[in-house]
């Protein structure tokens, strides 16, 4: 299970809460000396910090981020090393601090606005659309807006329909905003203060049940300078007989069902995308024509989805490239139940990634899961 | 439990508590534990709205209750106030609901009399003859350049305006009481304040015909104006949400500790939106140095007032909010410029928001997309035009100070004329936007693929030129 939290030596570089406990689970994984890990949580909240402390501009604004150390701890420590000033605990208004914050950014000030979930977004999308994405266009360049909108996007755990969608299909469709959905802490570190010295305003789509994940860092992505470009998607996973796109939690699932397609001699090309808005399109394409296959992944809903735009990019530049129809793998076309075993069959699990690919390869035709 | 019962005895000899008590013990509220109450005591603590101690005295109560008054009385002693979380209240036994509107309407602040001289008991300021004529010949241009640009449109010559008729005091007054430092975020009938910090006519049509001379680049619809240098930010359309975002200015200059403040304008339909309440607010508690200046002009489109809100208009919403609030004449000139300047001067000096509510009206339509004859009475629209009009009555009193005669505004009023009709034409035969406008400021830096597209764009145009009207330059 990808909740799985697996906790290790601290890192080097990371300043975050000197109460957090950190120990080598028994049986994990070995790695050679020098190679450090550091969960999403952490990488997140390094990001800020060290963006914070090299711009006096940059400031974060949201429910419960100050003195609650954030709804999810995304901002522990930040206010007792910042201030009030920098670190604001909002009245409960997603309209009220999103149009702040907007504001602000219009004035020449760098927030980071946190949304305790995208599903609270909604209530402020007037705002991120009408006042922060189409500002710079509208007023000819005179206004831009430096902002940044992160939290934690699509389903988690027994959340229910208000709390699991997923907003990275409707936020990319918008030109003036930047999409960035991360997965590993990798991605997040980069991604986030690439976000934040962006003069564009950019949507960074998070995960909850990422957060708790433990991956690898170099000593590179460590670096207070270290930052990833923006528009540019990660080959995961090489391989030459499908290539599977998908971004955030979804990765881990797609190189699970690499692993296991692997051994029936399918060798699967994952694409972590990255960045939604802009779509990597180049990556894609060059993909597609050397595997001649593609299974899009996402948790979202299927209709006018990520996947959708991924196939048609790839229907328009790669035709004569492809061997079969693109396959669409993406959350069912429900509200998300509560109930664990309805939540189960509403989002993508691994079983569907493997047998899309073998659609996608000929070798079977069976659509859903049996027995 | 014996605890309670000992310190309820000294509680009955306090005058009034077991009248207290009597009333308590029939409210039905009295046998819900309030979990604060163990928690926040002051000296003489006893919890008086606990269930025990009303179960224990009821038999108690009854003894005294033929002993004292059984009259009403709000009973407020200090060692019975009470913190709750908050703050400490003092408390009644007079259960008095707050009325939803008070008999007396909150006064109106004038400088004016309905004759049009200023009121010698008035506390304001004289303004300088310099700067009064500064003022009157603003407010006749801004008259003017509304009514020829709404007849352009009326030509077919623009496609779409809305003009300022009647809020031309609104407009000139508080603009000149703010500096230029001060960051203006307008709703959409502001262009006097753009015109008084020195937006030329020649810049006004230019917006209005997106023509390649505009500073929005042909992006916007007529009045959406926006200058950076004269600290106005572009106009956007949807109605309140500069509110919160002028919190969020005024708070980015709190952050540079610099001696101006965030002014935004809105209407009283706006106040309806949730963007109003959430920016109010939150600026009380941000403690924001920010302006809230209601054109409360008594129409919302076809929308009146009675049936936009039920309050006192909406100076009575700034209490509510911790925030100072005035209302004031927005057609008195005086009252309007000596409202924002003191206004301005809390504002800055003590950090905080303030609300002003100047009562107009709006006498043009809501836009050239409207035919307000349909929904009110003309008599009602020529009475505002006429008798309340800001600008005659302001003339009124410029006129009787000796500093504003007939020659000279029919000078003022021909060379207005005639640079509006020039600067119309100017702008008429300029030419449109070129097309890489079509694709810049999408972002900061231009993506790839709209690169792409622009590319591409020019290769059909230049392919296909009859296809495209002529004068589409690439």
């Amino acid at each position: 299970m990808l909740g799985f939290i697996r906790q290790t030596v601290c890192n080097r570089g990371v300043s975050v809460s000197k109460s957090q406990l950190r120990f080598l689970v028994p049986g994990g994984r070995n790695y050679a000396s020098g190679a450090k890990e550091m969960t999403v949580r952490d990488a997140l909240n390094s990001a800020l910090d060290e963006e914070m402390s090299a711009d006096s501009k940059v400031f974060i604004m949201g429910e419960e981020v100050g003195e609650y150390q954030g709804a999810y701890k995304i901002t522990k420590g930040l206010l007792d090393k910042y201030g009030p000033d920098r670190v604001i605990d909002t009245p409960i208004t997603e309209a009220g601090f999103t149009g702040i914050a907007v504001g602000a950014a219009y004035h020449s000030l760098k927030p980071v606005v946190e949304f305790m979930t995208f599903n609270f977004s909604m209530q402020a999308i007037d705002h991120i659309i009408n006042s922060a994405a189409k500002s710079n266009y509208m007023s000819a360049g005179q206004i831009s807006v430096p902002i940044v909108f992160r939290g934690p996007n699509g389903a988690a755990a027994g959340v229910g329909a208000q709390h699991s969608q997923c907003y990275a299909a409707w936020f990319g469709a918008c030109p003036g905003l930047k999409v960035l959905a991360p997965y590993s802490s990798e991605d997040a570190r980069g991604l986030l203060k690439a976000a934040i010295r962006d003069p564009d305003p950019v949507v960074f789509l998070e995960n909850e049940l990422l957060y708790g994940e433990s991956f690898p860092v170099s000593a590179e992505v460590l670096d207070s300078s270290f930052c990833l470009p923006i528009g540019k998607a990660k080959i995961e996973r090489e391989g030459k007989d499908v290539t599977i796109t998908t971004f955030s939690k979804m990765v881990g699932f797609a190189l699970k069902a690499a692993e296991i397609l692997e051994k029936e001699g399918i060798s699967a090309e994952v694409i972590n995308l990255r960045s939604i808005r802009p779509l990597d399109r180049a990556t894609i394409n060059s993909s597609v024509r050397k595997t001649n296959r593609l299974v899009t992944v996402e948790e979202g809903f299927p209709q006018h989805g990520v996947g959708a735009e991924i196939c048609a990019s790839v229907v328009e530049e790669s035709f004569e490239y492809l061997d079969a129809p693109v396959e669409r793998i993406a959350g069912a076309d429900v509200c998300m139940p509560y109930a664990a075993n309805l939540e189960r069959l509403a989002v993508p699990q691994i079983e569907d990634i493997v047998r899309a690919a073998k659609r996608a390869c000929y070798r079977s035709t069976s659509m859903a899961a049996t027995g | 439990m014996a605890i309670w019962l000992q310190k309820s005895r000294s509680a009955l000899t306090r005058p009034g508590l077991p009248d207290i008590l009597n009333r308590r013990i029939f409210c039905g509220s009295l046998y819900h534990c309030n979990p604060y109450i163990t928690s926040t005591f002051s000296r003489n603590e006893y919890p008086l709205h606990s269930s025990f101690l009303g179960h224990s005295l009821r038999f108690r109560a009854s003894q005294h209750s033929k002993a004292l008054q059984q009259e009403d009385q709000d009973y407020s002693v200090n060692d019975q106030d009470w913190d709750f979380p908050g703050g400490q209240v003092p408390f009644t036994t007079d259960m008095k609901f707050i009325a939803g509107s008070s008999k007396d309407r909150i006064h109106c602040y004038r400088i004016l009399d309905n004759s049009d001289h200023q009121i010698l008991s008035s506390n304001s300021e004289l303004i300088s003859k310099e700067l009064a004529v500064k003022l009157y010949s603003n407010m006749v241009t801004l008259q003017m350049l509304d009514t020829i640009f709404n007849e352009a449109q009326r030509q077919g010559r623009i496609s779409f305006y809305l003009t300022s008729n009647g809020e031309e005091a609104i407009n000139i007054a508080s603009a000149a009481a703010l500096s230029n430092d001060d960051v203006i975020l307008p709703q959409y009938r502001e262009h006097g304040v753009l015109l008084w910090r020195g937006f030329s006519l020649q810049e006004f049509a230019n917006q209005c015909f997106g023509n390649r001379a505009d500073y929005g680049k042909g992006r916007q619809m007529p009045v959406h104006y926006g200058s950076n240098k004269l600290n106005y930010i572009t106009v956007s359309s949807p109605l309140a949400t500069q509110i919160p975002q002028a919190v969020g200015v005024a708070y980015s200059l709190k952050m540079e500790k610099k001696d101006a403040c965030a002014v935004t304008y809105f209407g009283d339909g706006s106040t309806s939106e949730g963007d109003f309440h959430a920016g109010l607010n939150f600026a009380a508690v941000l403690e924001a140095p920010v302006i809230f200046f209601c054109r409360n002009n008594g129409w919302a489109i076809s929308t009146p007032t009675t049936d936009q809100f039920r309050s006192d208009g909406i100076v009575a919403k700034g209490q509510a909010y911790g925030i100072p609030s005035i209302r004031v004449d927005g057609n008195d000139v005086l009252a309007v410029y000596d409202a924002v300047r003191e206004a301005r001067e809390m504002a800055v000096r003590e950090q905080r928001p303030v609300l002003i509510e100047a009562l107009t009206y709006r006498v043009g339509h809501h836009s050239t997309s409207d035919d307000s004859t349909k929904y009110r009475a003309i008599k009602e629209i020529q009475h505002w035009k006429t008798a309340r009009n800001p600008i005659s009555r302001y003339r009124n009193w410029v006129e009787r100070n000796g500093w504003w005669n007939e020659e000279q505004e029919s000078e003022l009023r021909r060379s207005v004329r005639e640079q509006l009709m020039n600067a119309i034409q100017v702008a008429e035969q300029l030419d449109k936007p070129l097309l890489t406008d079509l694709f810049t400021d999408v972002y900061h830096d231009m993506p790839s693929n709209l690169k792409e597209q622009e590319r591409s764009l020019g290769e059909t145009i230049h392919k296909h030129p009859q296809d495209y009207p002529s004068g589409f330059a690439v």
